[in-house]
């Protein structure tokens, strides 16, 4: 039985990663292999939608953290979306919302990641 | 509170686990009478111990036991976790960093923590040719 499901789409230059289930420490090396991937074919603006995420524990939020920095290095994002507030409570809890930006929805998270493209133009211009 | 009404569970310290401690406490938290807010609470403190005790305390070693105890009675649930793995100090146990954790690429830390936040008392008992215990306490508020 699949306890933890990790679909993607792809919107203009973003990765929407879609989070279905339980993640925890069993389940979280699947999620890791999925940012390997990403990675791996140079993917970098990653927006993580939670809708279906049922329940994280920190073995999963770990897999964030280990990503972030390289993701970022290359002019990329994790942002996330659609988190309920039981999942929002524990990124709250470990201070998380100082390191990702969180949005309402996945059209919001968009919009950003869009903008902060457009500024990077204006400043290389 | 080690009573006649303590409810036992055994798993091999396998992550695979980890969804049957969790099935297994919140039935019972949610029977004592925790709001689902606090069931969910309850179960990420029991999953970060179990975790913890898997990946450190057992070192990933997946033929061990892991025992978990719960007695519930007046108003306190106690979670109480048996292991023979490893023993660590939890006094030296840092609160996590999250930007240094992200500059080193820092995957883990958080266990301890969540559980002190999560839970009203985290006690750990390490003593010599008896199995490790940790303590996990939360108050039925009235």
């Amino acid at each position: 039985m699949n306890e933890f499901k990790v679909r993607q789409r792809q919107k203009e230059n973003i990765t929407i990663v879609e989070l279905q289930g339980y993640l925890d420490a069993h389940t979280a090396p699947i999620l890791e292999q999925s940012f390997e991937d990403l990675l791996k074919e140079h993917r970098y603006n990653i927006l993580v939608n939670c809708k279906n995420l049922e329940y994280i524990s920190s073995a999963g939020l770990g897999v964030f953290m280990a990503f972030l920095d390289e993701v970022r290095k290359n002019n990329g994002d994790i942002k996330f979306s659609n988190m309920s507030v039981k999942i929002f409570n524990i990124f709250d809890l470990l201070g998380f919302p100082v390191l990702y930006e969180i949005y309402k929805d996945e059209q919001e998270a968009i919009v950003n990641f869009l903008d902060s493209r457009d500024s990077d133009k204006k400043k290389k211009a | 509170m080690h009573g006649a009404n303590t409810e036992k569970l055994r798993i091999m310290s396998r992550t695979e686990n980890l969804r049957s401690v969790r099935n297994f406490v919140a039935a019972k938290a949610r029977q004592f009478g925790f709001s689902e807010d606090e069931v969910q609470n309850i179960i990420l403190a029991v999953d970060e111990a179990c975790t913890n005790i898997i990946k450190h305390g057992y070192n990933g070693n997946p033929d061990k036991f892991i025992d978990i105890m719960i007695d519930a009675s007046s108003n306190v649930f106690e979670v109480r976790i048996y292991d023979t793995g490893r023993t660590f100090d939890p006094s030296a146990v840092k609160p996590p960093a999250v930007q240094k954790n992200m500059q080193r690429h820092e995957r883990g830390g958080y266990g301890l923590f969540l559980m002190k936040n999560l839970m009203d008392e985290v006690e750990f008992v390490f003593k010599p040719d008896v199995p490790n215990e940790l303590r996990l306490r939360k108050y039925l508020s009235k």
